[in-house]
């Protein structure tokens, strides 16, 4: 890892030296369209006949300098503090000073702009220097048609990827890079914009996460830290095996009706959750149907706490869970069953092995092999399996034990959720997301590397 | 010698016969504990809320399945204006219509570029988007709250803000659509290529006509997601009925209201939603399990 690392820092740096050094020479040699092309750009373009090219250079940069001084400037100043005048009632009137939330936002925003603009204006003096070459070399620039008709042809993929990239850019990478920030500024109840300011305050936030005295979250965390990746193991291994073995059930030599058991089992995914879980987690309620029946037959005496027993609503859970998760995994075993080649099987047979070793030696390693990427996508996908914890038990039951309104089926999801909406807490909400990346991207990283399909491509090729 | 075989044969044979009895009981127990809460739901609906029609209870949770008399109270009553449930209801089929064509063509177009195309920042584009996913998704929840709210796009206007939100980062959701497109002969491209056909061209005429199984499953996957949107939708949505959507709405009246006096509406308005998005998912069947099977060995 660091090897490679420090193989790849020094690439890094040389690159961006040569960019440099390409920046300075194409503007040594550059006759005099290139050169003003440094400050206006798509000036060359547009003098030398690229019509479309610079156009859209010289629209992007008017839009940016007109951004900057309408919004951009104003924000950007107050990014370091977040905002210093405080919302006042004068009288009877509220007058309102700076929204730190606001100016944290579009502080973002202008950052991002500025650097999509240096990359515009690299792309726009490499453009200058190509256009420059071509005419010298005595050749002619490709038409103003051309150049527009290629964005169906030669870069239909930038026409494709354009809007999805803007849509990904402002819903996702955006609000992500302010979440983060979010963790390190103390954004909570008694900070609410725009009534309120907030502002920068290093790594308290991960400090309180990590403490174990006073208001410390430390040993909360812990416990709800452990139990989503308790969790997420036995969600994703027994689901797996479980469903493994009902495919094979289902599969094997002489049972009939196979379609009928398939289809069944599918009514499942079928259904949307958010109507069969709310029914299941009612049919364990202390009043619920299951606790009642067991009443009246006399088998119990006082109606079992299904949701408000820590253990047992943990056990619930992962049983309720295979209910949800045997399904896929039969749908997707017995495609994988069927895609064995037949001949493993009657090789094994000639050597005398029997059903137990095939499973052992045949079918396990196959299907381990192949659905290892699979594994691990189930895994990282249960670590967020908010629906199932949520529609069941909302994280309950809570304690007073654990800090944070968290309560003993908590996932770290859940609890962000609930800090989110309930606490409006968003500074702690905003590190337990990143607390959860972490997870997910280090657990993913060290499992996808010791993956035999990654390892070993060729094994069943 | 040839006896012995034969003994050996027939005890096997038993033993076959003896294993795939054992193999059925199993599977009928799969069946019941598969189906039960469904029946159970059913026959709750259609249990009256009204005392005098169901005696001694008011649509609350009982100790019995089978009403003692089958009504269409709960039907009338979530389909009446004494509730905003049809809103709800017409809510979610339009996000899930608009999500389910928005994200198809979004994932269709993302996934042909990276498929068949080739540019620089490919491969860099792609982990970052991989990384970007680590995140969890609820995280962002207030910041796209805001973003909505600049549009204008929260409270009564929460549904096109959904349709906005879930198509706008469906590009990342490429995996399995990509996948697909990776097993079409790239020499298929080339040929139409030399014929003069443009990218476009060879994108609209031939890989999105070969593409009937991966487009029904993303569409279907994408159609039935609203369904189940409770996290986003309740806080887009909050505070203003008008814009709930089914889940939404069926979670208050279950958790949030007074359950015990709706819980045989919720499941009535259960009913309701499930049997559309069962029967559709039933008829295409076929294109989910491929997808999810071929997105699975691919990772």
């Amino acid at each position: 890892m660091s090897a490679a690392a420090k193989k790849k820092n020094p690439g890094f740096f040389r690159a961006v030296g040569k960019d440099i050094a390409e920046i300075g020479t194409t503007f040594a040699h550059g006759d005099w369209r290139t050169r003003l092309s440094y400050i206006i750009l798509g000036f060359g373009q547009l003098l030398r006949g690229q019509i479309a090219k610079g156009i859209a250079y010289l629209a992007t940069e008017v839009l940016f300098i007109w951004y900057m001084l309408q919004v951009g400037n104003r924000y950007l100043a107050k990014f370091s503090t977040l905002g210093t005048v405080e919302t006042t009632k004068v009288h009877r009137k509220t007058v309102y000073g700076d929204n730190s939330f606001l100016i944290l936002l579009y502080s973002l925003l202008t950052i991002c702009i500025i650097v999509f603009f240096i990359f515009l204006w690299r792309l726009n003096v490499r453009e200058n220097l190509k256009e420059e070459l071509i005419l010298k070399s005595g050749k002619q620039l490709p038409s103003n048609k051309k150049v527009l008709a290629s964005l169906l042809d030669g870069n239909f993929d930038k026409t494709l990827l354009t809007l999805p990239m803007i849509g990904i850019f402002l819903f996702t990478v955006l609000p992500i890079i302010f979440m983060v920030c979010i963790a390190f500024t103390n954004y909570d109840k008694t900070h609410q914009s725009p009534t309120h300011l907030f502002t920068w305050v290093g790594f308290d936030n991960f400090r309180e996460l990590f403490a174990t005295g006073g208001s410390g979250l430390g040993s909360t965390f812990g416990t709800v830290l452990f139990w989503t990746i308790l969790w997420a193991l036995a969600a994703t291994f027994i689901d797996y095996f479980l469903g493994l073995g009902v495919a094979m059930l289902i599969n094997k030599k002489g049972v009939r009706f196979k379609k009928l058991w398939r289809t069944i089992l599918v009514i499942t995914i079928a259904v949307p959750q958010i109507v069969s879980l709310l029914y299941i987690s009612k049919l364990f309620a202390s009043d619920g149907i299951i606790n009642q029946t067991l009443l009246k037959w006399g088998w119990i005496s006082k109606a079992i706490s299904f949701w408000t027993d820590p253990v047992l609503a943990k056990v619930m859970i992962i049983l309720i869970n295979i209910w949800v998760g045997i399904p896929y995994m039969m749908l997707i075993a017995t495609g994988l069953l069927m895609n064995i080649p037949p001949d493993l099987y009657e090789s094994a047979s000639l050597d005398g092995a029997n059903h137990r070793q095939m499973f052992r030696y045949i079918t396990l390693p196959y299907i381990m092999f192949v659905t290892g990427p699979f594994l691990l996508t189930q895994f990282t996908g249960n670590l967020n399996n908010f629906n199932v914890i949520f529609l069941l038990t909302q994280g309950g039951p809570l304690s007073t034990k654990l800090k944070g309104n968290a309560g003993y089926t908590d996932l770290l999801i859940t609890w962000l959720y609930k800090m989110t909406v309930n606490d409006t807490n968003y500074r702690m909400a905003a590190v337990i997301g990143i607390m959860v990346f972490i997870v997910t991207a280090v657990i993913s990283l060290v499992v996808y590397n010791m993956l035999p399909s990654v390892k070993d491509e060729e094994a069943f090729q | 010698m040839a006896q012995n075989t034969e003994k050996k044969y027939a005890s096997m044979k038993g033993k076959r016969r003896a294993s795939l009895t054992v193999t059925y009981i199993v599977l009928v127990l799969i069946s019941i504990i598969w189906l039960l809460p469904f029946i159970g739901l059913i026959l709750q609906s259609f249990r009256s809320f009204d005392p005098a029609v169901e005696p001694g209870q008011n649509g609350g949770m009982v100790s019995y399945i089978v009403p003692k008399t089958f009504s269409f109270d709960n039907y009338k009553f979530i389909l009446s204006d004494q509730t905003n449930f049809p809103r709800w209801y017409l809510n979610t089929v339009i996000i899930a219509i608009f999500v389910s064509i928005g994200q198809t063509l979004n994932i269709l177009g993302v996934s042909y570029a990276l498929s068949k195309m080739r540019f620089k920042g490919r491969t860099l584009l792609m982990r970052f988007w991989l990384i970007l996913g680590m995140f969890p998704g609820f995280l962002t929840m207030i910041c796209l709250y805001f973003l909505l709210k600049q549009f204008g796009l929260t409270q009564a206007g929460a549904v096109p803000g959904l349709i906005l939100v879930s198509i706008a980062s469906s590009g990342m959701g490429y995996y399995v659509c990509k996948g697909y497109f990776d097993t079409i002969p790239k020499a298929l491209d080339e040929a139409m290529m030399i014929d003069g056909a443009s990218r476009a061209r060879i994108f609209f005429t031939m890989t999105i006509p070969m593409s009937k199984p991966i487009i029904i499953y993303t569409a279907l996957v994408a159609f039935m997601a609203p369904w189940c949107d409770y996290v986003f939708a309740s806080y887009v949505a909050f505070g203003h009925d008008k814009s709930y959507n089914v889940a939404v709405g069926l979670q208050r009246w279950l958790v949030n209201a007074d359950y015990q006096g709706y819980f045989t509406r919720f499941c009535a308005g259960g009913v309701l939603v499930a049997i559309p998005v069962t029967l559709l998912f039933m008829f295409l069947q076929k294109y989910y399990v491929e997808g999810v099977t071929g997105g699975a060995v691919k990772g």
